[in-house]
């Protein structure tokens, strides 16, 4: 046990993307101002900033979260996935990316990010989802432009392209 | 919105977090998954001089089943609880009220404690406590105690948690084999706040039912061998009870007719 004082800045460590990466924040410090301003991760965005709009979602150890809703101080030792670390390595679109891209899926795309760490956890569990299950799924993440179809549409493929993967490679 | 400064403290266990409240009072708080707390603290409605953070204490988090009753540590996360194998059997309550918490990514941090301590008038679990009469476990270095729901939820936001105290354990009991129940929630759109929450259970032909989202905290109601109308008047006569008000996401008739409406769907979903 470590109090850590309010005025300091504090060493924090963790892994980002696989690359291990560390930084100092005060404990206030919100972790999504960390991964932008600290780190210069500027691909998760900011939006509502008390957890309603998802446009911050990332992963932690493996679990969608809100990052505006968490300080950074308290992801000490953890593994945290963001949308830089998305694409293949090769830099083509992940299949979820490439959905995206074909169903015309984004417009402004300020809460593209959000919602592609969101489905990644979401297809995980769920590798075969009906269209009112991923409506449901995507209720924790706001878009302004596209009124969700073309998303939902892309989901689907997405969905239908991941298991097809997984097919053929068990 | 960014929050004020404040000393960070993460515990390994009870016995750390229980020493610093009692050092610190009402200056500290207590953060496990901050599913509430954090946008309360980004936009500066609390000011804490210590945030005292309890989700890595591994003796605060994990779910045991015994004889009667389920017992969950205060920081499980609400869908680590969700996941958990015996909720359909022993908390079927829950299993259809869990997934109404906010969205699956707030899900994954906020925890059971959590919400209970939040007192939320229109959240699920403080509903789920008080209909299913689970009950509190409060430590402090003065020692333990234990509060049902309704001597637990007081108010608005409000519970009587003292500022020393440290939610650790809730019980809930066991569904008794011949329960029958049921969830309704309306809402704008799936994961916002309720804005009326309703939850039954008939035993024969008992039945009891939670209404959250009205009054100041969930309130429950119980009747034996209701039939046809005076369904409807047992409901009329509780809408007017809970004493709703009026806010911007409905006016307090409204959330009357929705006890009504939503109420009587409840109770014909129990019944056999």
């Amino acid at each position: 046990m470590n109090l850590l004082e309010s005025n300091i800045r504090h060493l924090v460590r963790f892994t980002l993307n696989g690359a291990q990466v560390e930084g100092y924040a005060e404990p206030r410090l919100l972790l999504t101002d960390f991964l932008r301003h600290e780190l210069g991760a500027t691909g998760t965005h900011v939006g509502c900033e008390h957890g309603v709009c998802g446009a911050c979602t990332i992963l932690l150890d493996g679990r969608a979260v809100r990052s505006c809703l968490m300080l950074a101080v308290q992801v000490e030792g953890a593994a945290i996935e963001t949308i830089e670390g998305l694409a293949q390595e090769d830099g083509g679109f992940s299949p979820l990316q490439q959905a995206f891209h074909e169903n015309f899926a984004l417009q402004c795309g300020y809460c593209t990010p959000g919602i592609l760490m969101s489905m990644t956890e979401y297809l995980r569990d769920n590798p075969n989802p009906t269209k009112k299950e991923v409506r449901v799924a995507l209720s924790g993440n706001l878009c302004r432009c596209t009124g969700y179809h073309e998303i939902v549409n892309a989901i689907l493929d997405a969905a239908k392209a991941l298991r097809e993967e997984d097919g053929a490679s068990s | 919105m960014k929050p004020p400064r404040f000393d960070y403290v993460r515990v390994e266990s009870i016995e750390q977090a229980v020493e610093l409240l009692a050092q610190h009072g009402d200056e500290a708080r207590v953060i496990a998954g901050g599913q509430s707390l954090m946008p309360m603290l980004n936009m500066r409605l609390v000011r804490p001089q210590v945030l005292i953070d309890i989700a890595k204490a591994a003796e605060l988090s994990g779910i045991k089943a015994n004889g009667k009753a389920v017992s969950i540590a205060a920081a499980t996360t609400q869908n680590a609880l969700l996941r958990w194998q015996g909720l359909r059997a022993h908390l079927p309550l829950l299993a259809q009220a869990l997934p109404h918490i906010g969205h699956f990514q707030t899900r994954n941090r906020g925890t059971v404690g959590g919400s209970l301590c939040h007192a939320d008038p229109s959240s699920e679990l403080p509903l789920c406590l008080a209909l299913l009469e689970g009950v509190v476990e409060l430590r402090s270095r003065r020692g333990t105690r234990r509060l049902a729901a309704r001597d637990f939820q007081v108010g608005v936001l409000t519970t009587a948690k003292q500022a020393d105290e440290l939610a650790t354990r809730i019980h809930f009991p066991k569904a008794p084999e011949d329960a029958v129940f049921a969830f309704k929630e309306f809402h704008r759109r799936h994961g916002d706040f309720a804005v009326v929450a309703l939850a039954a259970m008939r035993c024969g032909n008992a039945v009891r039912l939670a209404v959250g989202g009205v009054g100041d905290r969930p309130e429950v109601r119980s009747w034996c061998g209701l039939q046809g109308s005076a369904i409807d008047d047992a409901l009329n006569e509780f809408a007017w009870q809970l004493g709703g008000s009026d806010d911007i996401h409905a006016t307090a008739r409204y959330r009357r007719e929705l006890v009504r409406h939503m109420g009587r769907l409840a109770i014909a979903e129990t019944a056999p």
